[in-house]
């Protein structure tokens, strides 16, 4: 594997100029605190940290229990391929977040004190424990990735022995936690502007984040397979696209019936920024990709599919940021834009995830072929699509055949 | 002990400032006139139309919301009333702040090693028995410190005495399920600056509510989704064992495939 995971070398200065910001942004959030470092007031006392790095990057890795939902639980076998990147983007996601956690807490060196101070009622207790627990059940669902690499086959076997076990606690622990976020916003009644106040909080963030993770699966493959030059699985991912539209049909129907059952509907005309907020979020993140992805020519194509792809990620990132700071800044009085260093490090956050995922696609078995079996690191000849255990796995390719041209 | 509480009339406060001063020295806060809350400032007088001054400060819930959210339990609740921070525990997430339904607890932004600064009710005061330091120096005695029963009927006869004199209501009585800290005005409470559309129910409820759901999340999940893992699991050991019909079908769906394309785009 000679491909360079950043093509262009603009995206390489970019890389480069953004963690240089973040790191002057890094100094300026240790030396002088969360004052120099953010805009935060008491009257917002959650940014962007909170919104983006936290709700978002929690969210964006749904991908990794939906797809081992779908592999283990419920055996669609077929999706395996797409299982590894997925299990990797959540991994990487919630470290990460823990990352974003620690420059956002006030006093992050106290974060231990959640393992020993309980408060059971706190949604915060909650989330803190599924970040810690579902981080490492993600390390033992990512672990057999990295065992492999080292060629420590026994281990493996061992850990596929009780591997159900890691996949239906993820599976539970995803469930709880992205719900649970969107609980954390339960307790603010009376600040949070109607169009988004809702006792379905929980259900919206959980719904939308299947959506978002699916989402995320097509966008991950589709940007790996350019940087590696691999080949897209193209008829799962137009599975996906297909899922993901009827998971935003589930959000929207659940949305209308939500406001029409709290009688809020007329805010939704009211010339007002959070009217177009909210319009945007909706449009951008579920109406445009229902239409766009609704059609199966436009699955077909993966151009198609990934701009589907991108407006739901973009849609969803615009919801988690509405909810934890544009629904909340008429109650406080005060508008909230974040400072110039909070988005270097979000931004740095999100760079390194890029780097770290593909310096794990290069030098781990991330792209397996459909029965879960690593493309051998020297391979030079593609993996095609086969047929059932037993029979030769590999064949030679052919362009336009059903198989997954893993390129050298 | 009993439930204390403080009386705020605000129909008789000067605007002397005595109590935000004694407050900054039972406290021991550098002694400036602020007329916000601040982390150095845990009450503050607002200044409105017609000389009516209005003490804000913490409200000292009965089911403080603070308490509840808080995932290392750094408040408490003490039998008392006060409404107590403890920043041993606190890592700084800023939860109590957000949940706030008043917006009084104040955060210490330009520390490197913040605290949440709020009003403590003089907890020790009150624990040996005596009035708050605010409640001591109000000279005019809008400011009451006593039993919370009495105050309260203290509060209703004073309307019931002046019923021109004041709007008929104690703001504290009913607002999130009730605080330790009452007020009585002449001028509609909307007017000064309070929430009067909070819930009148305590707000740890709403997040009770969902937390209660989990364990059965966990069980019926659990075992929902083990018995799929154990149907789909056994249909597939069935159809090895005798290579029939799910892997025919197999076979079958993802021949349906072939037309789908699939983008070689190796090079």
């Amino acid at each position: 594997m000679k491909t360079n995971p950043f093509k262009f070398t603009f995206w390489k200065a970019v890389a480069i100029l953004t963690l240089a910001a973040g790191a002057a942004a890094t100094w300026l959030r240790v030396t002088g605190g969360l004052g120099a470092s953010t805009n935060l007031t008491d009257a917002t006392p959650w940014g962007l940290w909170v919104a983006f790095d936290i709700l978002c990057g929690v969210g964006l890795a749904a991908g990794g229990f939906t797809m081992a939902a779908i592999v283990h639980i419920f055996h669609i076998k077929r999706f395996e391929p797409m299982l590894r990147p997925a299990i990797l983007t959540a991994f990487l996601g919630y470290l990460l977040v823990i990352v974003g956690l620690m420059f956002d807490l006030g006093r992050p060196f106290s974060v231990w004190h959640a393992i020993i101070m309980w408060n059971p009622n706190s949604v915060m207790f909650e989330v803190a424990w599924c970040v810690m627990l579902y981080t490492t059940v993600l390390a033992m669902e990512f672990a057999p990735v990295v065992l492999e690499r080292f060629r420590l086959f026994k281990l493996v076997r061992i850990m596929g022995r009780v591997s159900i076990v890691f996949i239906i606690l993820g599976v539970l622990l995803s469930t709880l936690h992205q719900s649970s976020l969107g609980s954390l916003f339960l307790i603010v009644p009376g600040k949070m502007y109607g169009l988004w106040y809702s006792a379905y909080l929980p259900a919206f963030f959980y719904v939308s984040a299947i959506a978002a993770g699916c989402a995320m699966v097509i966008f991950e493959s589709y940007l790996s397979s350019r940087a590696f030059g691999r080949g897209l699985e193209m008829h799962l991912l137009q599975e996906i696209g297909r899922v993901c539209v009827m998971v935003l049909g589930v959000y929207l129907v659940m949305k209308v019936v939500d406001l029409a059952s709290r009688d809020m509907f007329g805010l939704l005309l009211l010339p007002r920024k959070e009217t177009a907020f909210y319009w945007a979020e909706l449009v951008v993140g579920v109406i445009a990709p229902m239409l766009w992805l609704g059609r199966a020519k436009v699955r077909a194509n993966y151009h198609g599919l990934f701009a589907g792809a991108v407006m739901v990620v973009v849609g969803f990132v615009f919801n988690r940021l509405n909810v934890a700071t544009t629904a909340l800044e008429r109650s406080a009085g005060v508008a909230y834009v974040p400072k110039w260093s909070e988005l270097a490090i979000t931004m740095s956050i999100v760079t390194v995830g890029f780097i770290a995922f593909a310096l794990a696609a290069r030098y781990l078995p991330i792209f397996t072929d459909e029965h879960g079996h690593a493309r051998e690191e020297e391979s030079v000849v593609p993996v095609a699509w086969v047929e059932d255990a037993g029979d030769a796995r590999r064949q030679a390719p052919k362009r336009g055949d059903h198989g997954i041209l893993v390129a050298k | 002990m009993k439930a204390k509480a403080l009386l705020i009339d605000i129909t008789q406060c000067v605007g002397c400032n005595n109590c935000q001063a004694a407050c900054k020295e039972a406290n021991r806060q550098p002694d400036t006139v602020e007329n916000r809350l601040t982390p150095t400032a845990y009450t503050a007088l607002q200044e409105y139309e017609g000389g009516v001054y209005v003490r804000r400060m913490c409200q000292h819930c009965k089911e403080p919301t603070c308490a509840s959210v808080c995932p290392v339990g750094a408040f408490t609740k003490t039998a008392e009333g006060p409404v107590l921070y403890d920043e041993s525990k606190c890592i700084g997430c800023r939860y109590c702040i957000q949940a706030c339904p008043f917006q009084v607890p104040r955060y210490e932004w330009s520390s490197n090693n913040p605290r949440v600064r709020k009003c403590r009710l003089c907890a020790e005061r009150v624990a040996a028995g005596q009035p708050t330091a605010c409640a001591e120096a109000c000279p005019t005695g809008a400011t009451k410190f006593g039993d919370r029963d009495e105050l309260l009927k203290e509060a209703y006869e004073r309307i019931r005495n002046n019923p021109t004199g004041y709007v008929h209501r104690v703001y504290g009585v009913t607002e999130v399920g009730g605080t330790s800290v009452l007020y009585l005005s002449a001028v509609p409470f909307e007017k000064l600056g309070f929430k009067t559309q909070v819930e009148t129910t305590p707000l740890p409820a709403l997040t009770a509510n969902a937390m209660e759901k989990i364990p059965g999340v966990v069980t019926v999940g659990t075992a929902l989704l083990y018995g799929i893992y154990w149907i789909t699991n056994r249909r597939e050991e069935v159809a090895r064992a005798e290579g029939g019909p799910a892997v025919l079908r197999d076979k079958l769906t993802r021949g349906s495939d072939d037309h789908d394309g699939h983008i070689g785009h190796g090079k």
